[in-house]
């Protein structure tokens, strides 16, 4: 009955069979996870973000939820790139492409991670410029300025042929002059957004914040109305498609998302919300709204909230 | 539901060994044995300690001492406050009617005391390395010890002494918990048996609820799918007593960290 309905798009010359994404820094810690959640329908999955030298990340508590979404503060966690180079191996066993996230200090820390993993077969390199609460790296580098991006991104694409997806802050009232920055440099897609805040949960009756760094960035539904303005402001600035992430948890939050002009969608926190099968519950609600509203293809939804 | 601590007041401390005390607290929550929660000290740290006693309102985790943080747990007196969320994982499947045994090693039977508890004749094999670590003697008084050194029960492993049982008898199932290449030698045993385990995996846990991926162990979350997997699982999970992950999310070669 749903048949003619189609959620396969083309991000970036990357065949996805349906627009939602693992967003990175949820499961994606080993090749296994990152199989599983490919088996459980996602269009594609993102590594957790790789750095040059292992970190522990800050102790925990590191990820906490409450009325309307989680706050996190992992510290980028992360073997490094020589074990990180080592786990993801044989990735086309993976159903679904697979992004590799690449942190760094220093821009010339982006590019010796990319370069080390060039030999797995990522489909694209996420560079999320916009963590709020790891210190040496995304907000708290500075790297949430045009100048910084444009320089990293450049350095990036120096080194790679694969697509380079920049992943911006919420915070920043100049989301578009940044997502700019990231374009002229080469960049071939936005990922719109990481989390916001930093925000702090305090425990009144131990009378201390909950999260061992205190400070945590914001996601979940909370996120959700700022994500969708901030693609919905991208999509008139930018030329390059922009995957939307923040809050998306249900096949009516993606529509949203995608209405506002996002050519595909990231899904973290909707992992807690839903479980893994998260991602083969959106693409069935994708459906069958499409399906109930007259929709057969999906590219036809991008964007339609503008005008 | 929100997971966040509570403040819970620790209404008892009993010392089970010179290296053991077990923290009772007012609880309501449901548990089902061999679930965890997540313990936090502010400003220190949370780790997770399975639950090792279960009575109408109170509930309790054992603690052996091993680091800064237990050190701190340790120190803990009544009155005080801890964190608590969870319960978080699936435990046991406790089937009666059958012929269980259960091994614990070490602290690994803390989280095998509930379901002592819980199930009517059970066979109880405790091993650890000398007398001065067994805990629960008086708790469990028919339990068949084992030592290293000897010095109290059998000297030998827990998979020794096992072996020496299924000379003359045989069990239904096995649910076991201690050191994993201890529960590892204690699947392979129980398979030429056609024994079925239930087998409490550690990892080393963030979220606690299946999102953050540390706590993978091939492709299963040890904080959801887990703790507690059965045999017939533990077949296809190849890393199980091979491969843990360390807190950088690198891969280890278990006991060599």
């Amino acid at each position: 009955m749903m048949s003619n309905v189609t959620l396969s798009v083309n991000l970036c010359n990357i065949p996805l069979a349906n627009p939602t994404i693992l967003a990175s820094g949820i499961l994606g810690t080993t090749r296994e996870l990152l199989k599983r959640v490919a088996e459980n329908g996602a269009g594609a999955v993102t590594i957790k973000s790789i750095s040059t030298e292992p970190r522990e990340g800050h102790k925990n508590p590191t990820v906490i939820t409450f009325e309307a979404g989680m706050l996190n503060a992992v510290g980028y966690s992360n073997p490094g790139v020589d074990a990180a180079a080592r786990e993801f191996t044989k990735l086309q066993d993976i159903n679904a492409p697979v992004i590799a996230s690449v942190i760094g200090t220093r821009k010339e820390d982006f590019s010796r991670v990319v370069e080390g993993l060039s030999e797995a077969k990522f489909s694209a390199i996420e560079i999320p410029l916009s963590c709020p609460h790891t210190p040496g790296f995304g907000l708290l580098a500075g790297q949430g300025t045009p100048d910084a991006t444009f320089a990293i991104t450049s350095e990036v694409r120096r080194v790679t042929k694969l697509p380079i997806f920049v992943k911006l802050s919420p915070n920043i009232p100049e989301i578009c002059t940044i997502a700019k920055a990231a374009e002229d440099a080469g960049a071939n897609a936005i990922t719109a957004v990481n989390s916001m805040g930093p925000g702090m949960i305090i425990n009144i009756d131990a009378q201390k914040p909950i999260l061992s760094f205190k400070v945590g960035g914001v996601t979940g539904d909370a996120l959700r109305p700022i994500a969708v303005r901030c693609v919905y402001d991208l999509y008139k600035a930018i030329k390059i498609p922009i995957i939307g992430v923040g809050g998306i948890s249900t096949g009516r939050h993606a529509i949203e998302m995608m209405m506002a002009g996002a050519s595909a969608i990231g899904i973290g926190s909707g992992v807690y919300y839903r479980g893994i099968e998260v991602f083969k519950l959106v693409c069935g609600e994708m459906t069958q709204w499409m399906h109930e509203n007259g929709f057969n293809n999906i590219h036809d939804i991008v964007g339609i909230a503008h005008g | 539901m929100v997971e966040q601590p509570t403040m819970v007041k620790i209404c008892d401390i009993l010392e089970e060994s010179p290296g053991v005390k077990t923290f009772f607290f007012q609880n309501n929550l449901p548990f089902v044995p061999g679930q965890f929660i997540m313990v936090w000290i502010p400003t220190l740290d949370e780790k997770p300690f399975t639950i090792s006693y279960i009575q109408k309102d109170i509930a309790a985790i054992s603690v052996l001492k091993r680091g800064e943080f237990t050190h701190a747990l340790h120190k803990k007196r009544t009155g005080d406050l801890m964190g608590i969320r969870g319960p978080y994982g699936r435990g046991f499947d406790l089937q009666t009617g059958l012929n269980p045994c259960i091994v614990g090693g070490g602290i690994g039977m803390a989280s095998l005391a509930t379901v002592i508890d819980s199930l009517p004749d059970v066979t109880i094999v405790q091993g650890a390395r000398s007398a001065s670590e067994i805990i629960y003697q008086k708790r469990f008084p028919m339990m068949k010890l084992c030592t290293d050194d000897g010095s109290i029960g059998f000297k030998g492993t827990t998979v020794d002494l096992l072996k020496e049982l299924l000379k003359t008898q045989t069990f239904d199932k096995v649910y076991t918990c201690g050191p994993e290449r201890m529960m590892y030698k204690v699947v392979e045993l129980c398979k030429n048996h056609e024994i079925d385990c239930a087998v409490s995996l550690d990892r080393y846990m963030k979220c606690g609820f299946g999102v953050c991926g540390q706590c993978d162990c091939s492709g299963q979350r040890v904080c959801i799918e887990g703790p507690v997997f059965t045999s017939a699982e533990l077949s296809r999970m190849e890393d199980f007593g091979k491969i843990t992950i360390l807190k950088t999310g690198e891969r280890a070669i278990l006991y060599k960290h």
